[in-house]
């Protein structure tokens, strides 16, 4: 049996990993998604019916491997287009909650 | 004379240089249209009328100017994922509520360059993740042959536009069957083109390995004639193929002699809708009358690619959907006194339910001590699936599929189970992992008068053969022709 067996049986919890994600839930959430995600990981076991010890990975559909551009400067959006996407602003910057006392 | 809003887009264009009518009239048929059928099917999120009437007389003024681009004064319908420089997208997210695009993508620049009018945004499942359009966070849209059915999705809201003449011609994008499926339930026809095919710069990632931009057309004509428009290399899309595009309209013919069929043996082995099933049989044998020869091919790996899509897709939107965070646009929470709540509370009140189950299902696939079981097995297993559909296309120059197991369900019928959801991508998924191009026709129609698709899967960069499939097909059916409400008076030309 191929070593990572005993990881695809363990038990994802799903505040953990949300909380990894940066996603708060609620209780209702965190318990209605363990089990629809327990359901589809469980799923996932599929794959361990097929023999890939031979095989590379392919991580994207083309040929491309390395694609290069001339390190030139373009003009990007200008500052009042971005700011105005933004949700909250002062003195022509993105106001945030503070970072460091 | 058919109301202006039935027509295709090459009709259309024939009437405009004709002179038997403006662009403005098509936009003002499409507008009527709108407002006559849209409050009960809800396929678009924002109509840009007054922007899109200026669009069309600027078009009408150029042409009488003597100015014939390929879409001039054509009016689309654009899925609410691709930004359009001025206008609001939200991916139907509300975490992107009040954005607007300060850019043209790619795609969109290149119509405007050909001359398109774009007439609004349609609905999609948020940030194009499911397959009815039910996880829009702005309301679902209907499927309009059975108003109580969904559309499919992701791309449900182009599709619904659409098959109800409430657009010539849209734009979706498609990263599972997000084009194909919504296009079979709603009986138009849907391009996914091959990965690399059509620039990804302007549209709002969901899995970037996998997503493509494609046209959503009432024939198969029209969807050479948006691809052509839109296909090519893009320095702004690293990914963007530098390869030839052809002329598409040229591959349009109206038999199939010389042409070998694939029909892959692990499709037609039970678990289809048993109406879907008779429509493909028929369908086969059309093609065969068309001059095709049809071989069995393999696809063994058929079963594990829903999977290994689910996989990879998550894992990929996870990393995507990092940049919703509530900083720099969008929806922020209020209240948040310290930048990790301000994260956490954004996204928990920006995202819906499937957005989040993803985002936590590619976390977990991509974290320390799972990533091999997961993540590197499903990449393994991927590179299998693109080698399996590389020994068919040995034996043939396309393969004929369904496209979607059922027809459209009612609305709610499998929202609360989303393994059940993700089932009914099997003959889509494939398409998108190993990179290459499917089509999906109108192929008929089940007991209950719902539409079926037929799926034509080409290779990479062969939009030309599954093109011809497709044309010659419909070119000797008349279900590309039939429209909702109005089964007996199909469309005339």
């Amino acid at each position: 049996m191929p070593d990572d067996r005993k990881h695809a049986a363990a038990h994802m919890d799903v505040r953990y990993v949300a909380n990894l994600a940066r996603l708060e839930l609620t209780d209702s959430e965190a318990q209605r998604f363990q089990g629809q995600l327990d359901q589809i990981v469980a799923y996932f076991d599929e794959l361990r019916e097929i023999d890939v010890d031979a095989v590379q990975p392919m991580a994207h559909a083309t040929v491309i491997q390395n694609v290069f551009r001339e390190d030139v400067v373009r003009p990007g959006l200008d500052r009042d287009q971005v700011l105005a996407n933004a949700p909250e602003q002062a003195s022509d910057l993105i106001r945030v909650p503070k970072i460091v006392e | 004379m058919n109301a202006l809003n039935t027509l295709t887009a090459h009709d259309l264009l024939a009437r405009m240089q004709q002179g038997e009518c403006t662009s403005e009239s098509a936009v003002r048929a499409i507008l009527d249209a709108i407002g006559r059928v849209d409050p009960v099917l809800h396929s678009y999120l924002t109509v840009n009328a007054e922007a899109s009437l200026t669009q069309a007389r600027e078009a009408d003024a150029a042409r009488r100017g003597g100015d014939d681009r390929p879409l001039l004064g054509v009016p689309i319908a654009v899925k609410d994922v691709l930004n359009v420089r001025g206008q609001p997208c939200t991916c139907a997210s509300k975490i992107l509520k009040g954005y607007v695009a300060p850019y043209d993508a790619t795609a969109i620049a290149r119509l405007r360059a050909a001359g398109a009018v774009f007439v609004g945004r349609t609905n999609m499942d948020e940030f194009a993740m499911g397959s009815t359009t039910e996880n829009s966070a702005y309301g679902v849209t209907r499927n309009p042959w059975a108003t109580d059915h969904v559309p499919g999705g992701s791309s449900g809201g182009s599709a619904v536009a659409v098959a109800a003449d409430e657009a010539i011609a849209a734009l979706g994008t498609d990263t599972g069957g997000s084009i194909r499926q919504p296009a079979a339930f709603c009986g138009c026809v849907g391009l996914k083109p091959s990965y690399g095919r059509v620039s990804r710069y302007g549209l709002t990632a969901y899995a970037s390995s996998l997503d493509q931009i494609g046209p959503m057309t009432k024939d198969v004509r029209d969807a050479a004639l948006l691809l052509q428009a839109m296909a090519g290399y893009d320095p702004l899309d690293s990914s963007s193929l530098p390869a030839p595009v052809p002329d598409f309209a040229a591959a349009l013919k109206t038999d199939l002699k010389g042409v070998t069929l694939g029909l892959p043996r692990e499709y037609f082995v039970g678990g289809l809708d048993p109406d879907v099933e008779r429509r493909l049989q028929e369908a086969v044998a059309v093609c065969r009358q068309l001059g095709a020869t049809t071989v069995e091919v393999s696809l063994p790996r058929t079963r594990q690619a829903i999977a290994t899509y689910y996989i990879i897709a998550a894992a990929e939107a996870s990393a995507n959907l990092a940049r919703f965070d509530g900083v720099r646009y969008g929806f922020r929470a209020a209240g948040s006194e310290d930048p990790l709540s301000l994260y956490k509370r954004t996204r928990a009140q920006g995202f819906g339910d499937e957005v989040k189950r993803r985002i936590i299902l590619g976390t977990y696939v991509l974290s320390s001590g799972y990533y091999d079981a997961f993540y590197l097995r499903a990449q393994k297993v991927r590179a299998l699936i693109r080698n399996d559909f590389g020994a068919a296309f040995e034996k043939c120059d396309a393969i004929l599929a369904p496209v979607s197991p059922t027809p459209a369900y009612r609305i709610g019928e499998k929202s609360a189970d989303p393994l059940q959801m993700y089932l009914g991508d099997i003959f889509t998924v494939p398409v998108n992992l190993a990179g290459i191009c499917g089509l999906s026709v109108p192929c008929g129609f089940t007991a209950a008068n719902l539409p079926v698709g037929l799926q034509i899967v080409g290779p990479a960069l062969g939009e030309e053969a599954i093109l011809r499939v497709g044309h010659a097909y419909e070119n000797a059916t008349e279900w590309h022709r039939r429209r909702p409400g109005s089964e007996s008076s199909a469309r005339q030309e």
